[in-house]
């Protein structure tokens, strides 16, 4: 197990927050659009890939070791439980008169 | 420099690190679900009441809540570069990193407070002096706004401290490319407070301005 030697290039990091940088102006740009509901859409995907892009460099998780991987995996797939099955309850209700 | 010999349950160093990473990533979804289920609370009553979050939106305060992401998309780079410095054996660079990042953080701190300040006189607190009375459900949207921020903002003070002393214990000459994990940890928390903001920007400032 050497990946602790795994070191984030400078040049990385730099490049990593232009592309934040891009994903926050795009998601204020956006809100002057008139997509409706199709914008919260947008900025929350564009928001889950600046999470995953932090979550990979700023957070190292991308040079950390596999059992790491499947602890953050794990926090994300409780995180979906509790989505998928909770707004499955909350946005049926009214569907059965 | 001396570094300090792996703990005697660990084989070397770099085991001991694999393991605290993995402990810090252990805590932080803990946190997900800690932060999960504030957001959830936000999805179903957003889907229950759209046009009452949409409304409440507007009543926040767009241009400082982007000059606060902006912040912290910030600090996370300079928290970063803090990170790989010391891996390097740069402790000099690492410190003035850190401490950019930190100040950045109390930038965002300031912000956030002049914020509330402008919210309390605009009457946004839910309650009785609740400026919104047509709308009941928008104290619903600022129930979770006050709680979601709150929370954010004192994970972001644990953040500003554990900081501090990371700052300090390098100065001190603590850590070293062959011992960084301190600094790599506090790194890892702090992006996750960068995370957590990106999400919230979008939800609480955006949303409902669209057309």
């Amino acid at each position: 197990m050497n990946q602790g030697k795994h070191i984030l290039s400078a040049r990385s990091c730099v490049a990593v927050w232009i592309g934040l940088m891009a994903g926050f102006v795009l998601t204020l740009l956006l809100s002057r659009t008139h997509w409706g509901g199709y914008y919260t859409a947008a900025a929350l995907a564009i928001a889950a890939l600046q999470g995953l892009a932090v979550m990979a460099y700023y957070m190292h998780a991308r040079v950390s070791s596999r059992l790491t991987w499947l602890f953050a995996a794990s926090g994300i797939y409780w995180l979906a439980i509790l989505f998928i099955l909770g707004l499955a309850d909350y946005l049926s209700r009214g569907w059965l008169k | 420099m001396n570094e300090p010999p792996a703990k005697v349950q660990f084989d070397n160093l770099e085991q001991q690190h694999d393991a605290s990473r993995l402990g810090m990533w252990l805590f932080l979804a803990t946190e997900f679900l800690f932060f999960g289920v504030l957001f959830m609370a936000f999805a179903v009553h957003h889907l229950l009441h759209p046009q009452a979050f949409a409304s409440a939106v507007k009543q926040t305060n767009l241009l400082c809540g982007s000059i606060n992401a902006a912040l912290l998309l910030t600090s996370g780079l300079t928290m970063a570069l803090g990170v790989t410095a010391i891996q390097n054996g740069r402790s000099r660079a690492c410190v003035n990193w850190v401490s950019l990042t930190l100040i950045l953080g109390l930038v965002f701190l300031a912000v956030k407070g002049a914020e509330y300040a402008g919210d309390i006189s605009k009457g946004l607190v839910p309650g009785r002096h609740f400026a919104m009375n047509g709308e009941p459900a928008a104290q619903i949207f600022f129930w979770l706004y006050w709680l979601m921020t709150g929370l954010h903002a004192i994970h972001l003070i644990v953040g500003i401290v554990m900081l501090a002393a990371i700052a300090w214990m390098t100065k001190q000459g603590r850590f070293s490319a062959r011992y960084a994990t301190p600094v790599e940890l506090a790194g890892i928390y702090w992006g996750f407070v960068d995370l957590i903001w990106i999400f919230l920007y979008p939800l609480l400032y955006l949303i409902g301005r669209v057309k």
